[in-house]
């Protein structure tokens, strides 16, 4: 008999919810089932059972929220319900072997003062006027602006304390962070702490590889076209694992280079926020099946169902402002990666070709990598590999 | 297929990818990508999921042609008989 424990999806991740148990106790699981839906700040999660055998129970009622590494269900060997149970020979499955350091960062409270210096009424109203100005403590004059307080009613005859004015009222103004804002806010508030990050950018042309995809779309029905972030995927993937220092988790001070590409894969979602799940295996499988597993991606998780691991595995992220976009981003790494590439919105440029200036498509691409791990000329080098995959998508 | 048929079609296929936009808000002469803040990715899905039903195949060197909702319910009506 073991446990099958609230999973970690990521630093940021203390807590679950327990929102849906798809399988009965006494059903069979395999390895790779996936067995419940967890509500977390990025969305409903599905999630995966590590070993084959049956469920023995839940042990956490539906709609419960508990902190990672609870036991949520047991899972036993066979499909006797009383076999006699060696003291649990196998240790707590951990979803993940994955060493996610205990998540440092709270998702920050609202900033203790967000409101500045309020305006104060003009000047001391007239009522005021005889027996001089209104005195008020600088915090009181800021709680008062937040809450809608008018300190005019207090009068003049003493200092105007923090203790003198209501506490009932609501906090400070402005709308608390969403769910989702708060996961953004802590994996990046604690990338851009503990990350030295470095910076390089070129620029790709993209007039063959437009014309790679364009060939291969034109006789081909919708459900098999290719879209050209593919190839950016697989550019990327290629290079990564020729330059591993760029693929790969930093944790407790120390680099793990990852021998596959699980390409994160920045996704923004309606009604904003955004996620960035892993693309498994992204050298794996010819074009097609790639674009497939990637639409197939993109579908759920905008619809708000993605799975476990899919949020722990990344190794890289790539990030593509798609062809509505603006000319070029640079990233913020998501720990405990160590690098993200940015392809910005191609355009129509004009450039030298043999010798010739001519009309050609162009993307902005930048590295962002940590400099722990890396340095510019390692950076460059992955870069110019990334461009010169997409001068020759032949080889995608 | 009616005119009104493809225009339901259309508004159906649309609320799946951008439930959140009123199909009668969008400005029919405007870029439709950028009416319902639709990415190529999403646009794809869309020539999909009406090509499958109207048997069309929707060639890419016809994009172009389906750039606002007006030109698409135009193409759809002229090349579904």
């Amino acid at each position: 008999m073991s446990k099958f424990v609230m999973p970690s999806l990521g630093a940021d991740m203390e807590d679950g919810t327990l929102v849906e148990q798809l399988v009965a106790p006494g059903d069979p699981v395999h390895r790779g089932d996936i067995i419940a839906a967890v509500e977390t700040q990025k969305g409903a999660i599905e999630i995966e059972v590590f070993e084959d055998g049956f469920l023995d129970k839940w042990l956490v009622p539906l709609g419960t929220k508990v902190p990672v590494g609870t036991p949520i269900a047991m899972i036993r060997a066979s499909d006797v319900p009383d076999a006699p149970q060696p003291t649990d020979p196998v240790p707590p499955v951990p979803p993940r072997e994955l060493p996610e350091p205990p998540a440092p960062d709270q998702p920050p409270a609202p900033p203790e003062e967000p409101v500045p210096e309020p305006e104060q009424p003009p000047s001391a109203p007239p009522e005021m006027a005889p027996t001089g100005r209104q005195r008020v403590s600088p915090a009181a004059r800021r709680r008062a602006a937040q809450i809608g307080f008018d300190l005019r009613s207090l009068g003049t005859d003493r200092i105007i304390s923090l203790d003198d004015l209501p506490t009932d009222e609501a906090g400070p103004k402005g709308e608390p962070l969403s769910a989702m804002r708060q996961a953004i806010a802590a994996a990046m508030t604690r990338a851009k702490r503990e990350i030295p990050h470095y910076y390089l950018s070129d620029s790709i042309d993209l007039t063959i590889a437009e014309d790679f995809i364009s060939a291969h779309n034109e006789d081909a029905p919708p459900e098999n076209r290719l879209s050209i972030g593919v190839l950016y995927i697989r550019a990327v993937a290629l290079a990564a694992q020729k330059y591993p220092t760029f693929n790969g988790h930093f944790v407790d001070d120390r680099f793990v280079a990852s021998d596959a590409v699980h390409l994160g894969m920045a996704i923004n979602l309606r009604g904003g926020g955004l996620v960035a799940p892993a693309l498994h295996d992204a050298t794996e499988g010819d074009l097609s099946a790639l674009m497939h597993r990637l639409k197939d991606l993109v579908a759920r998780v905008r619809q708000g169902r993605f799975r476990a691991r899919e949020l722990s595995d990344p190794t890289l992220t790539l990030t593509s402002l798609g062809d509505r976009g603006v000319a070029g981003i640079t990233g913020v790494i998501f720990p405990p990666q160590v690098a993200i590439v940015g392809i910005g919105t191609p355009a129509l440029c004009p450039r030298v070709v043999d010798g010739v200036v001519q009309p050609r498509r162009v993307a902005h691409i930048t590295l962002a990598a940590d400099h722990r791990v890396s340095d510019g000329h390692d950076g460059a080098q992955f870069l110019r590999r990334i461009i010169k995959h997409m001068q020759n998508p032949e080889t995608l | 297929m009616t005119d009104q048929d493809i225009r339901t079609l259309v508004a159906t296929q649309l609320g799946r990818i951008a439930p959140e936009i009123p199909f009668d808000s969008i400005d029919p002469d405007e870029d439709l990508r950028e009416e319902c803040d639709i990415d190529s990715m999403d646009f794809l899905t869309l020539i999909t999921a009406i090509g499958k039903e109207l048997s069309l195949p929707m060639p890419e060197a016809d994009y172009d042609e389906m750039r606002s909702l007006n030109e698409l319910l135009d193409y759809l009506r002229r090349h579904s008989d």
